[in-house]
């Protein structure tokens, strides 16, 4: 049942082949044995959990179900969460019980679906390996010695190690889809505005986007049903009419046979994100990976996002600025850490902002500090949002010659945790492939396609054009149709 | 370009971040790594690009004005570090 994906666990409880409450309690057992090792969880509460439960059962007897009633989803820790801890792994909000729940909690919530429980992360979402934690560093289930990513890492590593069925995650830079890549899992940051931000910590707001982490593209598109939709409380959500994103999984490609379900696919191969600083390990199995989509009827074309080295250092300019701003609403007064000793209402600011925040989030408000104070604003923010056009004009371009581009999520798999705990930017170039989508805000997925060092996974990099979720998740389908890799699971998990 | 002592120390306070001189030392090489790779911006030539604030360029809807909220401060205010008669307390501000 562990490994069941959410289709099956569906018809399960449909057939009352199992309860929600003896499927929900399968999986905090799970994490009671295991959690303590990896830290994938910062809040659990199996009284709360059971009791939603037990209400998800009521629903399916009632003969009220829809597709994910009664089935556990684990929810990263920046989603607000009524009457649920919601740190945002941060001890400026380590006291912080919600009052309010996010538009995706609420979504998941009508949907029937269970809290499982709130997962670890980089705090305030800052930084791609979990190790920014204030609640400590997330393990890698392949390998407890290895990070499993971030920001995301938690939601990851739930996932991978079957803790959960399925959980929900955000993305700024790539905090879905590197974690995704380094657990072996699949993940989605759909186009900027599909899901509500209202709720969602804020982190770079013109960047973030919440989104699924699953053991498969099909049940990443069973998420999305329920996490995307129109929600007025959030000024960038997107007035469109609401989709079935598995509407497509089992349609080939226009044209094709069911032989070569990806005939006239045209994967576009951006010769930026295969040189310099891709580990050979990585582009082996990306290779194979192309090779196999070949194999079903796609084929591969050459493009060129030129301007797709200027991604990094665009968005250490955007992200912190815009960070810098929404981070400070922190101020020890109307919610979260207050430090315990100062003078006046100046000096309780500065404690307060020194003693709740870590390294990582005050480094980052100091970058944005500076590119937006006077005299620096046009030289790096402008300058920034100018670059950023171009990069998303480079993909105008490519997708006049191709449906998707594929490539690496990440430069190499997972590394020891502490390894790049003492350099910033090392960190950050993890994210060289991901940030690209983000500017853009175009969707993109990570799915697993083999392994590499240490036996350590691989995860595929997919680009495709706003609004092409559905065709996305169907390519993705047809490919783990045809391989096992987002079957395999973790020794020991 | 390079941040000087100073000008970290200054950012601090701008940022409301309270920092020590060792921490300001330390800080200071690390930004001084980042602003290094963000310099690289520098070469590219962007006259004549505008400036692409957002994903999508979206008008900000504006909404019928109605009143959507009731009063719910009690249940928002029993976060808050300190409240006294539905104020937020905070050290004097005004001799």
């Amino acid at each position: 049942m562990i490994n069941a994906g959410l289709k099956e666990l569906s018809a399960a409880l449909a057939t009352k082949r199992i309860s929600s409450v003896e499927l929900t309690g399968l999986f905090l057992d799970r994490i009671g044995k295991l959690n303590g090792e990896l830290n994938a969880f910062i809040t659990v509460d199996p009284d709360k959990s059971l009791s939603l439960a037990a209400d998800a059962d009521a629903r399916i007897a009632r003969g009220d179900r829809a597709p994910l009633t009664g089935i556990p989803v684990a929810h990263k820790d920046i989603f607000c969460t009524k009457g649920w801890l919601t740190t945002c792994g941060s001890r400026m909000l380590a006291n912080f019980t919600s009052p309010y729940s996010a538009h995706v909690i609420e979504r998941f919530g009508a949907a029937g679906a269970v809290i499982l429980g709130k997962t670890n992360m980089d705090e305030f979402a800052m930084g791609s390996s979990t190790e920014t934690s204030f609640y400590g560093p997330v393990r890698n289930p392949w390998d407890r010695a290895f990070v499993p990513g971030g920001s995301s890492g938690g939601s990851a590593c739930a996932v991978a190690a079957r803790l959960a069925p399925a959980a929900t995650a955000t993305d700024t830079g790539g905090s879905i889809r590197q974690p995704a890549a380094l657990t072996g899992i699949t993940g989605l940051k759909p186009t900027y505005g599909v899901v509500s931000r209202h709720g969602m910590v804020a982190f770079a707001s013109s960047l973030d986007q919440g989104g699924p982490m699953g053991r498969s593209a099909e049940d990443a598109a069973m998420l999305l049903n329920v996490m995307a939709g129109f929600d007025e409380r959030d000024s960038t959500s997107l007035e469109r009419e609401a989709e079935d994103y598995t509407r497509d999984l089992d349609r080939p490609w226009e044209g094709a046979g069911a032989g070569k379900p990806l005939q006239g696919l045209r994967i576009g191969i951006p010769k930026e994100h295969f040189g310099e600083g891709l580990s050979s390990d990585v582009a082996q199995a990306i290779d194979a990976a192309l090779a196999q989509f070949e194999k079903i009827g796609a084929k591969r074309v050459q493009i060129s996002l030129p301007n797709s080295g200027l991604s990094v250092p665009a968005y250490y300019v955007i992200a912190p600025a815009e960070a810098s701003s929404n981070l400070s609403r922190f101020d020890g007064v109307r919610y979260g850490y207050r430090a315990p000793e100062y003078g006046d209402l100046l000096d309780m600011y500065c404690k307060t902002r020194s003693q709740g925040f870590g390294a990582e989030v005050k480094r980052r408000i100091l970058i944005g500090t500076y590119v937006l104070s006077h005299g620096y604003y046009d030289a790096y923010y402008l300058k920034a949002q100018r670059i950023r056009r171009l990069i998303a004009q480079d993909f105008v371009a490519a997708f006049k010659r191709c449906d998707v581009v594929m490539g690496p999520t990440s430069p190499t798999v997972a590394f020891r945790i502490g390894a790049m705990a003492s350099d910033p930017v090392q960190m950050y170039l993890n994210d060289i492939y991901t940030i690209p989508a983000n500017l853009a805000g175009l969707p993109a997925m990570s799915i697993p396609c083999g392994f590499g060092d240490n036996e350590l996974p691989v995860g595929l990099h997919i680009v495709g054009n706003y609004f092409s979720e559905a065709r996305m998740l169907a390519l993705a389908h047809q490919y783990q149709r045809a391989t096992d890799w987002h079957m395999r699971v973790p020794a020991g998990a | 370009m390079s941040l000087s002592l100073e000008e970290v120390k200054r950012i601090a306070h701008l940022a409301r971040i309270e920092i020590s001189e060792a921490e300001a030392l330390q800080t200071q090489g690390q930004l001084n790594d980042i602003f290094r790779l963000i310099e690289s911006m520098r070469a590219v030539d962007t006259e004549g690009i505008a400036p692409m604030s957002h994903a999508q360029d979206l008008m900000l809807r504006l909404r019928e004005d109605a009143v959507t909220e009731s009063d719910q401060h009690r249940l928002f205010q029993s976060v808050a570090p300190q409240v006294e008669g539905g104020l937020y307390l905070v050290p004097k501000v005004i001799e």
